[in-house]
């Protein structure tokens, strides 16, 4: 008979739900996850990692047709879409059975079903088939059952013609022309790979500017960026109607002036959100709160029934695998009472798309800044005033640095251009170790790298720009 | 574990006070009920009776130190068998508890394995202090001690969450805002007062001892260390003010005067004016720098119930008569209810003692400090003046100025002095 009592349970093993399961195991918990699919969650086997193998075949088939421009030559330069997909499968299928095994080696036990709270610290679990496995108690719960794509009424994805991240992943076709809908990390990240590749694509937008959440500059550089290499975007849009043919979808496109057009494409790919799995895991048995399809903690995860708590997606925005993860350290370690745990500072997250041009940004936007009452310095630089960004061939990009200018405190920092979703860190640990501007300004920053950019950009917020 | 004994409240309003003395020393035993300390406010004394029995293990705050957070701690108990060891790592921050109250009260549930949070405390003097940038920046520009500030970072450094908490909680000021100031010449003794019980006192006559309050004791601590340290210097000019009485009359008799213009308006100002003008003197002398102000807030003195209370006319030289008027009565009576706030009396960079109402003719007074210079101004009299070699009879009003010779000269005080004299003898030259 298996045990089934545990200090600590988790429900999902998704990066939040499996990484606090390490933690806690670390921590000389008794644990368990409880996991209906597959370890590793959304992230690792539909979303963040499967999606940058696809975009790295884009990226290196990008290279390689623009190869003359380095002095080298390929000629009939072409892809096998079976082949890219069964490299994304196959990256993800590895690290899945990676997380598996660090599982084990922590000692900690999975149980592969459908786990469901039933109240006073028990978990009911039902395997794949429906069947009733024994019940579960822990001394705490952890819900961790991350999120799903949002659909819009009327533009529901069908799985055949409308798409969601899922069949975007493992295309029956490579669609010759393509209408994504929302152009947030995931909309823009499957536009540019299927751009790439060589389909026609149509990016619709309703907000102002493409990936709402960046800063309003970054955005626009970005922009003029995919416009320039052939992707059409369309902002301050709406698909109004979808009417679907037996291969084809004739999607019909209201723009801000009341106009409307119709472009028919062979798939659409809805990418308008993800919402929070609160449904059918017995919260109802509980006392625990949820607004606007997710469910209410506090800083450590605590929900409003003692024992029960709740991280990542499922707890509420910004839905990122990182906050997931860092959620349920902190959430672990509370419960053990550790010392110095502190809730995250939703401002120190950084956020990263890997469309072509990279964004990545950490803290406030520069109208978000203002918009909160900062004076602020702001500093920019762009890729063209930097040596490793030209020899690299990649003169298009903007470092853009944010200040206070009261206090000198790092509030944001943004970034469009080659590989800048590498460079992000390093403005975050700034940002978390509280420096200054004057401690950004000493620090020698690695020559020739992209580096320098961000020492350019805080130089340039308070007027002391070098090279440019 | 030591019992803290917490920083009491006097009043409901009262947020902090002066630990004023000790009446047990680190060591003694302490049974319920006895006198420990002694605890005081500007309105009020009271003693601090101990709760519990046990030792004095260690006083947390100093005797003497004021603005202390109420429930603070201010020092711990033992109980019964336990030694000193038992201090080490004490929690002694329960002044704190507002700002860690911030976090969300959630019920805990039952930790698997529950271990003691132990709260942050403030470093000891010399130790190496591990802030971040961003808090040691906001921490100078707020004038806080990074010292007196307990670190909740990763091994209790300062981050800008506590220095944020501290300035919300009033804590960790880095020298106890002045709670009052200088003012005419009651000298106060320089060398160490008798104590009550001194012998000195045995063959006086028979007396009330009526405690000092704060206020007391503050006018007496600055007072004998500007008297002690500030070499001062006094100047005399003697003003005719007929003119200026003029205009006065002239001003308040018009239709609708809905103001009263005292004389006292009119010097200060002219003082303010004058300060423009001679802006040396609109100084502050400190060991690296001499500052020099860029607008002239003068401080007026008044006298209050148990002592004097400086409210500030700020930037008075940019205010018309009537406003200055308006303001001083204003500030005058708030003084007199105890109702200033304290960016209303703390901060001012001249001084200006008036006792003419008195009939006293004149006066030195001792300097405010950080400020530069005081003006002492006495009664508007007649008084015979030689005029063309005739003798005649004006209107004279006697004024001194004290000023602190390390930052301001003879020459560059007499300059100030020809200055004022000239706008009081002539105040229609105020319109220009």
């Amino acid at each position: 008979m298996a045990d089934t009592s545990f200090d600590i349970l988790i429900i999902g093993g998704g990066p939040g739900g499996y990484v606090a399961a390490i933690r806690a195991a670390q921590l000389g918990f008794k644990t368990c996850v409880v996991e209906k699919r597959h370890l590793g969650g959304i992230c690792l086997n539909w979303g963040c990692i499967p999606t940058k193998a696809l975009l790295r075949s884009a990226e290196i088939y990008h290279y390689m047709q623009h190869a003359d421009a380095y002095g080298l030559s390929a000629k009939d330069v072409a892809f096998d879409i079976e082949k890219v997909i069964g490299r994304s499968r196959a990256v993800s299928k590895q690290l899945n059975g990676g997380v598996g095994h660090l599982l084990k080696k922590n000692k900690v036990t999975v149980i592969d079903g459908t786990g469901k709270l039933k109240g006073g610290g028990k978990i009911s679990v039902t395997d794949k088939d429906g069947k009733a496995l024994p019940d579960l108690t822990a001394k705490h719960i952890i819900i961790a059952t991350g999120a799903r794509p949002r659909a819009l009424p009327g533009l529901e994805a069908d799985g055949k013609l409308v798409w969601t991240y899922f069949e975007a992943l493992k295309p029956d076709i490579f669609p010759k022309k393509l209408l994504v809908i929302g152009s947030g990390a995931i909309g823009i990240e499957f536009a540019s790979f299927y751009h790439t590749l060589g389909a026609d694509v149509t990016v619709v937008e309703v907000m102002t500017q493409i990936m709402p959440v960046e800063d309003a500059e970054i955005s626009a550089v970005a922009r003029k960026q995919m416009e320039k290499s052939g992707l059409k975007i369309m902002t301050e849009a709406k698909v109004t109607k979808l009417a679907k043919g037996a291969n084809s979808v004739t999607c019909t496109v209201e723009t801000k002036d009341g106009k409307t057009q119709e472009i028919t494409v062979d798939r659409v790919i809805s990418a308008v959100g993800v919402q929070g799995n609160v449904e059918g895991i017995g919260l109802e048995n509980t006392k625990v709160k949820t607004d606007r399809g997710c469910i209410v903690i506090d800083g450590y995860g605590r929900t409003d029934e003692p024992g029960v708590y709740a991280i990542g997606d499922v707890a509420g925005p910004p839905m990122l695998a990182h906050k997931a993860e860092h959620e349920g350290v902190i959430c672990v370690e509370k419960i053990k009472g550790l010392p110095g745990v502190h809730p995250i500072d939703k401002n120190h997250i950084p956020g990263c798309t890997y469309c072509h041009p990279q964004v990545a940004s950490v803290g406030l936007t520069e109208a978000k800044a203002k918009e909160q009452g900062y004076q602020v310095k702001v500093g920019r630089f762009p890729f063209l005033g930097n040596g490793k960004a030209i020899a690299l061939g990649e003169p298009d990009g903007l470092v853009k640095t944010v200040f206070d200018a009261k206090t000198g405190q790092l509030l944001g920092a943004h970034m469009v251009g080659a590989e800048v979703t590498e460079l992000i860190q390093g403005f975050v640990i700034a940002m978390g170790l509280e420096t200054t501007e004057e401690d950004l300004m000493h620090t020698v920053f690695p020559h020739p790298t992209l580096s320098e950019m961000m020492h350019e950009s805080v130089l340039d917020a308070y007027g002391r720009v070098i090279h440019f | 574990m030591p019992i803290n004994i917490l920083m009491p409240a006097l009043s409901p309003t009262m947020t902090e006070g002066t630990l004023a003395k000790w009446h047990k020393k680190e060591g003694d035993a302490v049974e319920a009920g006895d006198v420990i300390a002694e605890i005081e406010t500007d309105k009020a004394t009271m003693e601090v009776e101990a709760v519990e029995e046990g030792v004095l293990g260690r006083i947390v705050v100093p005797e003497g130190t004021a603005d202390v957070a109420v429930n603070s701690v201010i020092a711990l108990l033992l109980e019964e068998g336990e030694d000193t060891s038992a201090l080490d790592g004490a929690d002694t921050s329960g002044g704190r508890a507002p700002a860690l109250a911030a976090e969300p009260a959630k019920p805990e549930p039952a930790a698997a394995a529950p271990a003691p949070t132990p709260t942050p405390q403030p470093k000891p003097a010399g130790e190496r202090l591990f802030a971040s940038p961003l808090a040691r920046r906001i921490a100078g520009q707020q004038g806080l001690d990074l010292a007196a500030i307990a670190g909740s970072g990763p091994r209790g450094r300062v981050v800008k969450r506590d220095v944020e908490a501290a300035l919300a909680a009033g804590t960790g000021k880095a020298v106890p805002a002045a709670k009052t100031a200088a003012g005419p010449a009651t000298a106060p003794a320089a060398a160490p007062a008798p104590a009550v019980g001194d012998p000195v006192f045995a063959n006086m006559p028979e007396f009330e001892a009526v405690p000092n309050s704060s206020m007391r004791k503050i006018i007496a601590t600055r007072l004998t260390a500007s008297a002690r340290d500030i070499p001062h210097f006094n100047l005399q000019a003697d003003v005719e003010i007929d003119r200026l009485l003029a205009a006065r009359k002239d001003l308040n008799g018009r239709d609708g005067a809905d103001y009263k213009i005292s004389v006292n308006d009119f010097v200060i100002k002219a003082v303010a004016v004058a300060l423009r003008r001679c802006p040396d003197v609109n100084a502050a002398y400190t060991d690296d720098a001499i500052l020099r102000f860029k607008r002239a807030d003068v401080s007026v003195a008044v006298a209050v119930e148990g002592g004097l209370i400086t409210p500030i006319i700020k930037d008075a030289g940019s205010l018309g008569l009537a406003a200055i008027s308006e303001k001083a009565k204003e500030l005058a009576a708030k003084a007199r209810d105890g109702k200033l706030a304290p960016e209303e009396f703390q901060g001012g960079t001249f001084t200006i003692s008036n006792l003419g109402m008195f009939g006293v003719k004149s006066f030195n007074s001792i300097i405010n400090p950080p400020q530069g210079g005081i003006l002492s101004v006495g009664a508007g009299e007649q008084r015979p003046v030689v005029k063309n070699g005739a003798l005649a009879v004006a209107t004279v009003m006697s004024l001194t100025l004290a000023v602190d010779h390390r930052c301001i000269d003879g020459a560059t005080a007499a300059q100030f002095m020809k200055e004022l004299k000239a706008i009081l003898e002539d105040p229609i030259q105020l319109l220009l």
